[in-house]
């Protein structure tokens, strides 16, 4: 499967605030006690990575939809919507 | 602000601008507030509005250029194996005539904004770029504004409407409704696939802007309990497919790699063949059905649209579901204000409204559908495979008998999935639609 989520993302536009809207509430959750890192998988814009001792965000691409924060099994996730104006700006819908 | 607003909308979706029409039309003090930088900015569905609830809020709404991308005349629903397709589709001359507009697709960016801008020529306040991040409630607990992202952003109402859609962190921080849990939504990602308007007429036998939508099930999901789409736009084709949260979870699998799988598929890509993808979105559907729905209403506040849970999974219906409870709120708040009573005693009548309404009627009447897609996990895996290899044998012409033809397609079948397991299913989808 060649689908390069890249790709997919630069179609998008966004309007990236300097400041995280998603956070990692205790970070060592994710590595130490979450077995099936679900987050990995489901965020279809793949915010979340696997680095060498923790779980990175890159939330510039985040496509907002909510996925992650219902999804950890920890509910780790401190989700907020970005402030008012940022984030994704749909061209079409 | 210091102003007092008869009611304050949170957010500008189908919904929310639905009652802001009905209730700044009949001269009400109504603030609408959007995240995002123009309403749409966020908003995302399959693609499919329904002219009848549209009309209900615009009468002329063709006339007021509302963008339509295409009449519906077709829809067609496909069952799809790893090769082969099975499909279903009615086409009538009364959709281009009579049935105009029965149901159009849209770009949410352009409708959306479209619909804001008949909102504020009755009268509305659109406040855009504005987060809402809690309620403000009385000492009674009765809800009385909203409070935002803006400095000095409490805005106070004598009722809110509640038409944030599914995905809700207000509602998980202020528990007006249950946060969804992964097995009631479904995670839908959806691409704009750009082809000029001909090719389109070509590829779907339409023209004139007119157009089709085709929904599509089976092994695409990859055995999750899931629905994939494509529906035409004027110049551009929309192709989605989404899967319960929960399994996705489960299955480990990337949404986006299944919507390209999905476009590799021999019965779906030469729809979509030499297109130019424009733009790569995602959204929750949800899908819990009836009994996912919430309690409507409460003191000083109500809820409309996929922010209550409102979606047909079966007749893929969501966006009148919205204009109409949105529409039905506005009716009961006009009640209310006229009452001097925005208390859930007169709220409740928003509630009964929608039990006499489709909305909750036809929620009630699939009630089993979603527990019927959940426990029959065949309808995503063996089955495609059995109902595509039974009519690959029949439809194989060399020197069998036809009898022995119909022996291999039933044991092909049967084989596949059972004889119980098939019976079961005739008899839950009976109970469930």
């Amino acid at each position: 499967m060649s689908a390069k989520i890249e790709d997919k993302l630069f179609l998008d536009r966004f309007n990236v605030d300097e400041q995280s809207h998603l956070r990692l509430i205790d970070p060592g959750v994710c590595v130490e006690k979450c077995q099936g890192q679900p987050c990995l998988y489901i965020c279809p814009a793949n915010v979340y990575k696997l680095e060498k001792d923790r779980v990175s965000i890159t939330y510039e691409g985040c496509l907002e939809c909510g996925s992650c924060r219902v999804g950890c099994p920890h509910f780790n996730i401190d989700w907020r919507f970005p402030r008012g104006g940022y984030g994704v700006r749909h061209k079409f819908g | 602000m210091e102003e007092k607003f008869d009611a304050a909308i949170v957010g500008g979706g189908p919904a929310g601008i639905s009652a802001a029409c009905i209730l700044a039309k009949r001269g009400a003090k109504v603030i609408v507030i959007e995240r995002g930088e123009y309403p749409g900015a966020k908003n995302m569905f399959g693609g499919v509005l329904y002219g009848r609830a549209l009309g209900r809020i615009i009468p002329d709404y063709a006339q007021k250029n509302c963008p339509i991308e295409r009449n519906i005349v077709e829809s067609r629903v496909s069952y799809l194996s790893e090769e082969g397709s099975i499909s279903f589709s009615y086409r009538d001359q009364a959709f281009f005539e009579k049935l105009q507009n029965n149901a159009f697709t849209v770009g949410r960016a352009k409708f959306d904004r479209w619909f804001a801008d008949q909102a504020k020529g009755f009268g509305a306040l659109l406040v855009c770029s504005t987060v809402v991040t809690d309620l403000m409630k009385d000492g009674a607990g009765r809800v009385i504004g909203v409070k935002t992202d803006r400095a000095e952003g409490e805005v106070r109402a004598k009722v809110v409407l509640l038409a944030d859609g599914v995905n809700s962190p207000l509602a998980a921080k202020t528990g007006f409704r249950p946060e969804a849990r992964p097995g009631q939504i479904a995670l839908a990602v959806k691409e704009l696939i750009g082809l000029p308007e001909e090719v389109i007429d070509e590829r779907f036998g339409v023209s004139g802007a007119n157009g089709v939508t085709n929904e599509i099930l089976g092994s695409v999901t990859g055995g999750m309990n899931g629905v994939a789409f494509v529906y035409t736009n004027r110049r551009s084709v929309s192709i989605g497919i989404g899967a319960n949260l929960a399994d996705l979870a489960r299955q480990r699998v990337r949404p986006y790699e299944m919507l390209e799988r999905l476009k590799l598929h021999p019965a779906i890509e030469p729809l979509i063949k030499d297109g130019k993808p424009l733009e790569y979105l995602a959204h929750w559907v949800p899908e819990g059905g009836y009994d996912s729905v919430p309690k409507l209403f409460g003191d000083g506040f109500l809820i409309a649209g996929d922010s209550a849970m409102l979606f047909n999974a079966l007749h893929r219906e969501g966006s009148n579901l919205a204009m109409t409870s949105g529409r039905l709120a506005a009716e009961t708040i006009l009640e209310a204000l006229g009452k001097g009573d925005l208390s859930s005693a007169t709220l409740k009548g928003y509630s009964e409204r929608m039990k006499e309404s489709f909305v909750l009627k036809d929620l009630k009447t699939y009630r089993r559908f979603s527990s019927l897609l959940e426990t029959h996990g065949e309808l995503f895996s063996t089955l495609p495979k059995g109902a595509s290899e039974a009519l690959r044998q029949i439809l194989t012409v060399d020197e069998t008998p036809k009898k022995a033809r119909r022996q291999t397609a039933w044991e092909a079948l049967r084989g596949r999935v059972g004889l119980f397991r098939l019976l079961r299913l005739v008899f839950d989808a009976w109970r469930a639609v």
